[in-house]
């Protein structure tokens, strides 16, 4: 099963909810977290892993052969992302924008393009006891984010067991990213803080959930800040708050060093049992 | 025309919070840009009136004509997003855009039709100024072509209304977003707090915006929370030669005012109403 942490703004305590429930469960079974905020992965920070091994991410974009070219302009014409241009006699191609579409090099008519295999991040892999630990990070100024978090899940899915529980760290927001994770996981975990910007940015990840037709559940973090109109926005469009977590100033502190904060705070154990209970997740 | 920009690479630093803070203190003499699209909050304690709203329409999505399509398959084995399905159905949050099953469709029953991913609006905000702001549609892609919109419209409102500054919200992150918002800034303002991974993304985010050679400034939200790596911080600002306004303290209820609808600087005597407002003095130093 694929569990993802997501929220519709950054900060809200998505990587802690997914570093603290993946370090707890991984104390009595096996479990992968998979860090997909691929523009800006964190998790790692908090996790005294060790790391097993380090890759490079490839997407594919055309290559052009000056030899067989006609120089039709026909790929500049096709190509809807802006990725080729032909200037004078020559193609030129703007690989961050490549989505790989496939149109220019299978329509070509001089066979002129074919695909290589261009660097766009990479991917580490850890562990520590009984937590699988991989993450991918997104090369500055590329813009497909959408592809390596889709070889990422690909590939922990290959590395983990059958039945193992793989929890995503899914980027921030309701763009394409998250779109991506969100569509490969099983059930969806929304955290979100009981303030009006909390609440704002919960509609649209909810919007979100709909559309894409996910079953998905609130976590409310930094409980006892703001006001109580996430609870009563939650009650009347009859979502599941799994589990509130205390606003606490000393795991503040803690965060700030980097430290989990389960093994620190009675009440995060309290409520990472309710959300392991609710949702089945240990064997 | 000055334009300053509010950027934090990581969210829940207090980035929007303190933004709205400056677009208070700035009133009338500023026009104000929510870039933030994917979380647009600063209306909540802005109160805009909307005066003009527009669609906003990015890239293609693709459409089939029923009475055309002969269900080949063509297009199925050609698309290489999954976004047609077995009944020949499109779906538009897989769809990218390319129009590669439209220029091989046998029959040309597939169109590719603009898409409307959002709205933008125009609007005059309690503070007196003008707030451009956005709601983006769930699935959009292309969020740095609309920010550059935003952007566009607000320099165009200065520029009728005589006035020559531009009060961004950037994007979050390091990707295309972030670099829309800082594209034609005069000042980056960068707000980080004082953890593990706020100094991660403030050091990602710094050397985006090193590429725009534009001037820096940082404030280190929940300073206290962390004394030692405050200093870190502090040392890192010297060394990149970006200017440290303030250093404000943890606050447990950092959004009571927020859920009054107000800013933090509409909360008089408090020790971050204060802070902000020598920040805000010593930007609007720096700019001239
Ligand atoms: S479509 Fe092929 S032959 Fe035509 S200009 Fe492009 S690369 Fe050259
Ligand atoms: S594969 Fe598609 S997106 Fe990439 S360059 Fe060719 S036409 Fe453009």
């Amino acid at each position: 099963m694929i569990l993802a942490i997501a929220s519709g703004k950054g900060g809200t305590g998505k990587t802690t909810l997914s570093t603290n429930l993946a370090s707890y469960i991984s104390e009595k079974q096996k479990v992968t977290l998979a860090d997909l905020d691929v523009e800006e992965p964190n998790s790692g920070l908090f996790l005294d892993v060790e790391k097993d091994l380090e890759k490079d991410m490839f997407k594919k974009i055309p290559e052009w052969k000056e030899s067989e070219c006609i120089l039709c302009g026909k790929c500049q014409e096709w190509c809807k992302f802006n990725c080729i241009q032909v200037l004078g006699d020559e193609v030129m191609i703007f690989p961050e924008f490549c989505h790989t579409c496939h149109m220019c090099v299978d329509l070509c008519p001089g066979s002129a393009l074919s695909f290589k295999d261009v660097r766009m991040g990479r991917l580490s892999k850890s562990h520590k006891g009984n937590l699988t630990f991989v993450e991918s990070r997104l090369n500055i100024g590329e813009e497909q984010a959408v592809s390596l978090i889709s070889q990422t899940i690909d590939y922990t899915e290959n590395y983990a067991d059958e039945d193992e529980l793989i929890i995503v760290d899914a980027p921030p927001g309701a763009a394409c990213p998250v779109m991506e994770v969100v569509d490969k996981s099983d059930f969806v975990i929304l955290v979100t803080e009981p303030t009006p910007f909390g609440l704002n940015d919960l509609k649209i990840a909810v919007e979100t959930m709909r559309v894409l037709n996910r079953e998905f559940a609130v976590v409310i973090n930094r409980y006892g800040i703001g006001n109580d109109d996430v609870i009563s926005y939650c009650k009347a469009e009859n979502i599941d708050i799994l589990a509130k977590i205390n606003n606490d100033r000393k795991l503040a502190e803690l965060y700030s060093k980097g430290n989990l904060l389960y093994k620190h705070s009675e009440n995060l154990r309290e409520q990472l049992d309710l959300i392991i209970e609710k949702l089945h997740l240990l064997k | 025309m000055k334009e300053i920009v509010v950027i934090s690479g990581k969210g829940g630093t207090g980035k929007t919070s303190i933004t709205a803070s400056f677009a208070k203190l700035g009133a009338e003499e500023i026009v104000v840009a929510d870039c933030d699209v994917d979380a647009a909050d600063m209306h909540l304690v802005m109160s805009p009136e909307v005066i003009h709203t527009e669609d906003y329409y990015s890239g293609f999505v693709a459409k089939i004509d029923e009475n055309k399509c002969t269900q080949c398959g063509a297009c199925i084995d050609t698309c290489q997003f999954d976004a047609i399905s077995p009944e020949f159905n499109i779906n538009q949050y897989k769809c990218e855009g390319c129009s590669y099953c439209s220029e091989i469709c046998p029959t040309h029953a597939i169109k590719m039709q603009e898409l409307c991913i959002g709205q933008y609006f125009i609007s005059k905000s309690r503070m007196n100024n003008y707030l451009i702001h956005a709601k983006l549609g769930i699935g959009a892609d292309n969020t740095g072509k609309l920010v550059a919109m935003v952007k566009k419209e607000a320099r165009k409102i200065a520029e009728a209304n005589n006035l020559n500054t531009i009060l961004v919200d950037g994007s979050p992150g390091i990707g295309c977003p972030v670099l829309s918002s800082l594209t034609g800034a005069n000042l980056v303002c960068i707000v980080t707090e004082s953890s593990l991974s706020g100094f991660h993304d403030l050091q990602r985010v710094y050397e985006v915006a090193k590429r725009f050679k534009l001037k820096a400034c940082c404030i280190i939200n929940k300073h206290d929370l962390n004394t030692k790596l405050t200093k870190q911080i502090e040392d890192y600002l010297e060394k990149e030669g970006i200017i440290h306004l303030a250093n404000l303290p943890y606050m447990a209820n950092f959004s009571d005012a927020m859920v009054e609808g107000k800013t933090i600087v509409e909360k008089e005597n408090t020790i971050h109403s204060q802070l902000i407002k020598d920040s805000w003095q010593k930007i609007k130093e720096i700019v001239v």
